[in-house]
C-alpha cells in the first residue's frame, strides 16, 4: 500500500516463485534442520547411543505427546489466535482418565464395592474412560472458542484464564492428590515400546499405538486444511479476518471449531500423556507443555500473526524439540544449560523465518 | 419519487439499483439522512462527498453489513435488504474496498472465491475453483496471473484486479468501487478504467466512490453529491463543472483550491547531491531553500518515498551527501528532528500516527521537552501544547485528548502536521499529505502550507521549507513553486511550476521525456 511494497514500475514477474520461496522447499529446510540437530547429537553421544532402535523409539513416544497436542496449536495459530490452556487440558484429560477408570470401585465403609451398569462389561470401562477424556477436551476448547468469540476477548487472555480454571479442574477432580486406578487397562499401554519391546509379541505393530494416533491425526488435520473449506477458511480468517466476514466467511463459528479442534487434540495428547506417566491420574501433570507445543508450531513455520503454519512443519517442529531435550539429557547436559539451548534455537528459528519473509516482501 | 436526479426510463426497464429514504443512525450521529438513488446497468454512477458525508455508510448498507433504520431499496425492481454481506454477494453486490481487503496468504484463485467455494460436502473442488478463478482472471484482463500464486506476491494494482474479479467471479449486477484509485499509478488508474468500461458494456451497474474529481468527470456518466447523509444535488456528469461538484460538497463556494501567497525563497536548508540508497533512489540531488515549496512528482514505486525516507534517516544511504541546515551526512531520524527537520509519512494509519494515543499525544511526541519539569511530561502541558494547533489549523475534535483513531482522515492528516509545527521544525517533509482526504481538509492543508512558507513577520515566525511528494498533479502544479520529477530511481531537475503542465509531469514520470 506504499511505495516501498508496490513496485508499479517493474511488477514482479507473475510466474512461479522462486525454488527457495516455494512451500516444498519451506518444509525441505526444516526437514533438514530436524536432520541436522539429529546427527549433532548421533555424531557426539557416546557409543552410538543415540541412534539406537530404543532410543529413536523413545524420541517418537516422547516427541507423539508434543506433536499431538500441536496439531491443534497449528490450527489455532493459523487462525491467529493462541491456546495457552493446552498443558491444563491434557492434565484435566488425564486425571478423567483415572476417574472414569474408579467410577468402577466405589470406597465406602471400610470396603471398596464394585458400582454402576459398569460392572457387568468391565471391558467398557476404558472405552468410556476415553471417550470422557477427550469429551473433556472437547468441551474444554469449546469454552475457549465460545468465550473468545462471544465475550470478544483476545485469545491469550481467555486461555491465560482458561489455562487456571482447568488445571484446577482437573485437581478438584482429583482432590488435590494422584488418583490411582485399581487396575492397568490397555489404555497405560498405548504409549509401550513395540520393536524395541523385550516382548516379540508387541513387535507387529512397528510403533506405539500412540504414534499411530498421531500420524492418523496428523493426516485427517493437514487433509482438514488443504482440502476443505473450514480448513481454508481458517487460513482466511487467519490472513485477513475482516476480509473474511466480508465474503461472508462464518468467522465466529470457524474459530469456535478451531479451538475445539484444539481441544479435541490435546485430548489425545492427555491419552499419551496417561499412558507415559504409566497410567496415573497426576493433576500436575504436562505443566508448561503449551510453551513446548507453540515452539514446534512456530519451529515448523507457523506465525504467531496468522496465516501460516503446517502439519508437517509442527510435527518436524516437536520432533525437533524432543530430541534437543533427549539429546541434551543424554550428553549430560544440565537442566538449565538445556533450557537455554533450547530457548536460543527457538529464537534462532524464528529469526531465520523473518529474513527469508523479508526477502519475499522485497520480490 | 422523492429528490434524487430524474430517471429517464425510456425503455420502461426498472433502475438496476434503486435506493428510497434510506436513514441510519449510530448513537447521536446521523449518519444518513434520507438517501435516494437510482442507478441504471450499463452506467458508471459516481458518488462524491467529503470523509465523513455518509459514503462509507452507504457502502455498508448495501453490502449488508449494516441495516438502515429506514428506507427501502430494490435491486432489478426486486426489494433488496441484505442480512448480511454473503447475501448481498449472492445477490450481485459487490463491493471494492478502500483498503485492499484480500487474505495475503492464499492464493488468488482462493481469494476470487472466498466464501462461495465450489465444494462438495466439506470438500473443496479444486479444479472448478480454479476453473472458475481463471474465467474470471479473463474477464477482468488478468492473464498472465497464476491462479495459484499467493495474492502477497503481487503489486497492489494486481491485487486490485484480483479483487475486481472476485466480484466478477459472483456475477455480480452492482460492482461499487470505493476509492479504487488511491494507491494506484498513472498507468494502472488508465488499466483499471478500461476494465470499468469493459463492465460497463456488459450492463453492469458501477457506483464509483472517489474524492478525485477528475476521474468522476472523465469516468462517470451521472453522479450524486452527498452531504452530511444527505443527498444534496447531482446530474448528468458532463453538465457539470468541477466548481459546482465542489461547492455542492462543502456547502460553500471555495473561492480558490490552491491559496498563494507571494513567496521569497532565502537561504538553503536542505541540500542533497547525488544521494543513492541501496535500491532507490539511484541517484538523486536537490537544493530547497526557505520560503519555498518543492514538489516532487512520479509514479508509485519510481522511489519519491525512498528518497525522503533517505534524507531523514530512515533508510540507509549508499552514496551521496545530505545537508540539513549546517549539519552534513546521514543521521538518524532523532538526530532528524533535532536539526529542525520534521517527516510526514505517506502510511498515516501504520507509520504516521499512534492511532491509539490521543491527539495531544501523537502531537508532542517529537518534541516533549519543556512540558513539565525535568524529565516529567504533563498530561495537562502536552494538552495545551496542542490546542493552539487544534484551533488554528483547525483540527476537527472534541478534545485533546480524544483518540486519533476516532477522527476522520482528514483530521488525523492535520494531526500528523500539528507535529511538525508543534516540533517546529524548519524542514518539513511531506509524503503525500493529501492522500485520502476530503476536499475540504484538502483546503486547508493548502493553506497551512502556505502559511508555513510564507512565515509570519508580525508573529516572528520565519519561513519554512517544504518539500512536498504528490501524485495528485493538479495539487502539485497548484501548491509548489518548483517541481522535480522522479523516474525509476533518478530525480529530475528541479523547475519552476510554470514550466511544467499535466501532460509534462506525466511524460516526464513515465520517463518518455527527459526535458520538458
Amino acid at each position: 500500500m506504499n511505495d516501498r511494497s508496490a513496485p508499479a514500475q517493474s511488477p514482479p514477474p507473475a510466474g512461479k516463485p522462486a525454488i527457495w520461496q516455494s512451500g516444498w522447499f519451506n518444509t525441505l529446510s526444516r526437514f533438514a534442520a530436524l536432520v541436522g540437530v539429529f546427527l549433532f547429537f548421533a555424531l557426539l553421544v557416546e557409543d552410538g547411543k543415540f541412534y539406537t532402535l530404543r532410543n529413536l523409539e523413545n524420541i517418537l513416544r516422547q516427541s507423539s505427546v508434543y506433536a499431538t497436542a500441536a496439531l491443534g496449536m497449528t490450527l489455532v495459530i493459523i487462525a491467529a489466535g493462541i491456546d495457552l490452556s493446552v498443558g491444563s487440558i491434557i492434565a484435566l484429560c488425564v486425571v478423567m482418565i483415572a476417574w472414569v477408570l474408579n467410577l468402577h470401585y466405589h470406597t465406602g465403609g471400610g470396603q471398596t464395592q464394585e458400582v454402576y451398569l459398569i460392572q457387568h462389561w468391565p471391558v467398557l470401562l476404558p472405552i468410556l474412560a476415553v471417550l470422557v477424556a477427550v469429551a473433556a477436551g472437547v468441551l474444554a476448547g469449546m469454552c475457549n472458542g465460545a468465550a473468545i468469540v462471544g465475550l470478544r476477548l483476545v485469545p491469550f487472555i481467555v486461555t491465560l484464564g482458561s489455562m487456571g480454571i482447568f488445571r484446577g479442574l482437573a485437581k478438584g477432580i482429583a482432590g488435590e492428590r494422584d488418583i490411582y486406578p485399581p487396575e492397568e487397562t490397555w489404555i497405560t499401554t498405548i504409549m509401550d515400546p513395540t520393536l524395541s519391546s523385550s516382548d516379540p509379541a508387541q513387535r507387529w505393530m512397528l510403533l506405539p499405538p500412540g504414534v499411530w494416533i498421531l500420524l492418523v491425526s496428523a493426516l485427517a488435520a493437514a487433509a482438514l486444511l488443504r482440502y476443505t473449506r473450514l480448513g481454508r477458511h481458517i487460513f482466511a480468517v487467519g490472513s485477513n479476518e475482516e476480509t473474511a466476514r466480508l465474503c461472508g466467511v462464518p468467522v465466529g463459528r470457524t474459530k469456535i471449531i478451531v479451538y475445539t479442534l484444539a481441544g479435541f487434540f490435546a485430548g489425545l495428547a492427555g491419552l499419551m500423556q496417561f499412558s507415559f506417566i504409566s497410567g496415573i491420574g497426576q493433576p500436575t501433570t504436562a505443566i508448561a507443555y503449551e510453551l513446548f507445543v507453540i515452539a514446534a508450531v512456530v519451529i515448523g513455520g507457523g506465525s504467531l500473526m496468522g496465516g501460516e503454519g503446517s502439519i508437517l512443519g509442527s510435527v518436524i517442529g516437536a520432533l525437533v524439540i524432543t530430541i534437543l531435550y533427549m539429546g541434551g539429557q543424554q550428553m549430560g547436559w544440565a537442566k538449565w544449560f538445556q533450557e537455554m539451548v533450547i530457548g536460543a534455537i527457538i529464537i534462532g528459528a524464528v529469526a531465520l523465518d523473518q529474513i527469508r519473509h523479508r526477502r519475499i516482501a522485497r520480490g | 419519487m422523492a429528490a434524487g436526479p430524474p430517471i429517464a426510463d425510456a425503455e420502461g426497464e426498472p433502475p438496476r439499483l434503486r435506493m428510497r429514504g434510506v436513514h441510519k443512525r449510530f448513537g447521536a450521529t446521523q449518519a444518513l439522512g434520507g438517501v435516494d438513488l437510482a442507478v441504471r446497468g450499463g452506467e458508471i454512477y459516481a458518488l462524491v462527498g467529503e470523509n465523513g458525508a455518509g459514503k462509507s455508510t452507504l457502502m455498508k448498507v448495501l453490502s449488508g453489513a449494516v441495516r438502515p433504520d429506514r428506507g427501502q431499496m430494490w435491486l432489478d425492481g426486486q426489494p433488496y435488504a441484505p442480512r448480511n454481506p454473503l447475501d448481498a454477494r449472492r445477490s450481485g453486490v459487490a463491493m471494492i474496498y478502500q483498503e485492499l481487503s484480500l487474505a495475503p496468504h492464499l492464493s488468488v484463485m482462493e481469494n476470487i472465491l472466498l466464501g462461495i467455494e465450489p465444494s462438495l460436502g466439506p470438500l473443496i473442488r479444486w479444479g472448478e475453483t480454479r476453473r472458475r478463478a481463471q474465467q474470471a482472471l479473463a474477464e477482468v484482463g488478468l492473464l498472465d496471473v497464476p491462479p495459484e500464486i499467493e495474492v502477497r506476491r503481487l503489486s497492489i494494482a494486481r491485487q486490485q484486479m484480483v479483487e475486481i474479479a472476485r466480484a466478477v467471479a459472483v456475477e455480480c449486477r452492482v460492482l461499487v468501487l470505493d476509492e479504487p484509485t488511491s494507491s494506484l499509478t498513472q498507468r494502472d488508474i488508465t488499466n483499471l478504467f478500461a476494465l470499468i468500461r469493459r463492465l460497463k458494456a456488459k450492463r453492469l451497474a458501477i457506483v464509483y466512490i472517489s474524492h478525485f474529481l477528475e476521474e468522476v468527470e472523465q469516468i462517470s456518466d451521472r453522479l450524486t453529491i452527498l452531504r452530511d447523509g444527505k443527498t444534496t444535488g447531482g446530474g448528468n456528469t458532463a453538465e457539470m463543472t468541477v466548481d459546482e461538484i465542489v461547492a455542492l460538497m462543502v456547502g460553500r463556494e471555495v473561492e480558490d483550491l490552491y491559496p498563494r501567497s507571494p513567496r521569497s525563497p532565502g537561504e538553503v536548508v536542505l541540500d542533497v547531491a547525488s544521494l543513492a540508497g541501496v535500491e532507490k533512489p539511484s541517484s538523486a540531488s536537490l537544493v530547497l531553500r526557505r520560503g519555498e515549496v518543492l514538489g516532487i512528482a512520479g509514479l508509485v514505486g519510481a522511489g519519491r518515498t525512498e528518497l525522503m525516507r533517505a534524507v531523514f534517516g530512515l533508510d540507509a544511504v549508499l552514496s551521496g551527501t545530505v545537508k540539513v541546515g549546517s549539519y552534513v551526512g546521514p543521521a538518524s531520524p532523532a538526530a532528524r528532528w533535532r536539526q529542525s527537520a520534521g517527516m510526514v509519512s505517506e502510511d498515516r494509519k501504520n507509520e504516521g500516527l499512534a492511532t491509539r494515543l490521543s491527539i495531544a499525544d501523537n502531537v508532542t511526541l517529537a518534541r516533549l521537552g519543556g512540558l513539565g519539569p525535568w524529565r516529567f511530561v504533563l498530561p495537562s502541558r502536552q494538552a495545551a501544547a496542542c490546542r493552539p494547533w487544534i484551533e488554528k489549523i483547525p483540527i476537527k475534535c472534541l478534545a485533546p485528548h480524544q483518540r486519533v483513531e476516532s477522527l476522520s482522515g482528514g483530521n488525523q492528516q492535520k494531526v500528523a502536521l500539528a507535529r511538525l509545527l508543534h516540533a517546529d521544525v524548519d524542514v518539513l517533509l511531506l509524503d503525500e499529505p493529501t492522500r485520502g482526504i476530503d476536499v475540504g481538509s484538502k483546503v486547508q492543508v493548502y493553506r497551512l502550507i502556505d502559511e508555513l512558507a510564507v512565515g509570519d513577520e508580525l508573529a516572528g515566525r520565519k519561513p519554512r521549507a517544504v518539500l512536498m511528494i504528490s501524485s495528485y498533479l493538479p495539487e502539485l502544479l497548484g501548491v509548489c513553486d518548483r517541481v522535480a520529477v522522479m523516474c525509476r530511481g533518478r530525480l529530475g531537475e528541479a523547475r519552476p511550476v510554470g514550466d511544467w503542465d499535466e501532460h509534462r509531469l506525466m511524460l516526464a514520470a513515465t520517463g518518455q521525456e527527459q526535458e520538458p
